[in-house]
């Protein structure tokens, strides 16, 4: 008795559960749901919301008045602001170009060499990765100063007679840029190439390709995913820096990242700040569409 | 790849390049045990800027914050976003699209502009920042990291396994903590480790929604390091870097075991 009355409740649960799992799609929506409602709530409003401030009008003592203005967006135009978005790309172009020079061979070598070599030396490349960003700024303040160890080691050397001011100059910045942003670069590159298969390189050897030829015409086409890949990762993160011009560039160097920073807690003219900020993301989505439209994009890089 | 042998030339530009990535790290390291205050030359061993480091109240407060965001935003977003794997991973819903788009949305856009989205937010709706607005924010940025970490990891999940368990008469519940979750567990683990330590690394993000007294490590050693060079930094960054090699190597050695 007891164990049909058993039966009978197992049968009509597994009856209920019969139905919620054919109704799938209240099943995924129901999984979505937190994510869907906390990005809702905790990032595509707030940035509706930049969207409206940056429309409104900046009041006497750096509060919000609520009247509708496009003057946020026509004073970018300004040169002043203008040669800051310049030199924020530029910044930006840079230091992908270089971490692309630098992080192309070495993702190359990584590629080639046995299985057991390669894991430690990809572990190599994550270690500093996953390591504070603002500690490895820090080595770097720490090595470039005037007083710094590269300075007393050249001094002591007697390389040079007067330190060198490297610290606070552009050329910091770079330099804490391309380190920052080298292992973005190496890790989507080295996943393309990785899955470039020894069967076609054989086969262009075969057919009488020199190595060069092979690199130019199978190689390199068949990584520009990667390359795709690490060029955002690095772009786009480096031209919205702020941190490592404030570190390392002193005060002269200021960066679109460093405009918006300062529209917001210096200047308090938010309704400004916010139109900059949609400028940069303007640019960044700009971007990124260009890029993966032209050469195609696979997400497996990103992770 | 692989096969034929880099060439000589590869290899030392390779060495020259762990070269560069390593030496500022090994500096910051060797000079944390620099007796020198201004970390100009060597001048002897010792311990003191690690005793120093335990004894700044500071220092410790800011530990504590940083460790209670991480661990919050860490639990709350691996579970989040986990859901969300599965979702996309194994269901089609109105929306599909949008929401699998909104998820890249914070890792393409610079942090800036989602930090001072969330500023503008949080004044905007009257809450004091804190140690709460942090946390929310943190979670904010990792639910994409981990379902997109997660995702990936389900790519070559069996089916037919969870299958055959409900066929051998487990339910729905029993069959996710007995055989989905066993399974996808890893990919849960991996990307909870990489939520844990975006939390523990972000500064920008942090920086506009913190308020008074909710000061995190990365504000603090921003703020020691802005002018001036203190070997107790090199003592706490030891102890990171230490700490971030030990469990990527416990990590890596789990891996290889699995395998």
């Amino acid at each position: 008795m007891a164990a049909s009355t058993r039966g009978t409740v197992l049968k009509k649960r597994r009856l209920s559960l019969a139905a919620l799992r054919e109704s799938t799609t209240a099943q995924g929506l129901a999984l979505i749901a937190p994510t869907a409602l906390y990005l809702l709530v905790f990032m595509i409003v707030p940035m509706i919301l930049v969207g409206i401030l940056s429309l409104m009008t900046r009041g006497p003592y750096g509060n919000v008045v609520y009247r509708l203005n496009f003057d946020n967006y026509t004073r970018l135009i300004d040169p002043l602001y203008l040669r800051i978005l310049m030199y924020s790309i530029g910044v930006g172009a840079a230091t992908t170009l270089i971490t692309l020079v630098i992080g192309y061979p070495l993702a190359y070598y990584i590629a080639r060499v046995p299985a057991r070599q390669r894991n430690v030396l990809l572990f190599l490349i994550l270690v500093p990765f996953w390591t504070n960003f603002i500690i490895r700024i820090y080595a770097w303040i720490m090595i470039l100063r005037t007083e710094g160890l590269l300075n007393s080691f050249l001094l002591n050397l007697g390389l040079i007679k007067v330190p060198l001011d490297i610290l606070y100059t552009p050329t910091a910045v770079l330099i804490g840029m391309v380190y920052e942003f080298l292992p973005f670069m190496i890790l989507p590159l080295y996943t393309s190439l990785e899955k470039i298969e020894n069967a076609q390189l054989e086969a262009a050897a075969d057919l009488g390709a020199r190595p060069l030829a092979s690199f130019l015409r199978i190689t390199f086409p068949l990584s520009l995913p990667g390359i795709t890949a690490g060029s955002i990762l690095t772009f786009i993160p480096a031209m919205g820096m702020f941190v490592v011009p404030d570190l390392m560039g002193g005060a002269k160097t200021i960066l679109i990242g460093n405009l918006v920073r300062n529209q917001f807690l210096t200047a308090r003219d938010w309704p400004f700040g916010a139109a900059s900020s949609m400028l940069l993301m303007f640019l960044t989505l700009a971007m990124t569409l260009y890029y993966t439209r032209k050469v195609g994009f696979s997400e497996d890089l990103l992770v | 790849m692989s096969e034929k042998k880099p060439s000589a030339w590869l290899r030392l530009f390779s060495a020259l390049v762990y070269l560069y990535i390593y030496l500022p790290i090994v500096l910051l390291v060797i000079f944390s045990f620099n007796k020198q205050k201004l970390n100009v030359s060597w001048e002897g061993f010792t311990l003191s800027w690690y005793q120093e480091l335990f004894r700044n109240q500071q220092i410790l407060l800011a530990i504590r914050n940083s460790l209670t965001i991480a661990l919050v935003s860490t639990i709350v977003a691996t579970i989040i976003g986990t859901l969300a794997a599965l979702a996309l991973q194994r269901y089609r819903f109105p929306g599909y699209t949008l929401t699998e788009s909104t998820l890249y949305i914070p890792v393409i856009i610079p942090e800036v502009v989602m930090g001072i989205s969330l500023l503008v937010f949080f004044s905007l709706i009257g809450v004091r920042l804190g140690l709460g607005t942090i946390t929310l924010s943190h979670i904010a940025f990792s639910i994409p990291f981990v379902a997109l970490v997660v995702r990936a990891r389900l790519h070559g999940f069996d089916k037919s396994i969870e299958e055959a368990a409900m066929d051998l008469g487990a339910n729905e519940l029993t069959t996710f903590w007995r055989v989905t979750l066993p399974t996808i567990l890893p990919g849960v683990l991996s990307g909870a480790l990489l939520a844990l330590t975006l939390s523990l690394d972000d500064y920008v993000i942090t920086y506009f929604t913190a308020g008074p007294g909710s000061t995190t490590l990365p504000l603090r050693i921003f703020s020691m390091v802005r002018f001036a060079v203190t070997p107790e930094v090199n003592a706490l960054s030891t102890i990171w870097v230490a700490t971030v090699f030990l469990v990527l190597l416990i990590g890596q050695m789990v891996q290889n075991r699995q395998r």
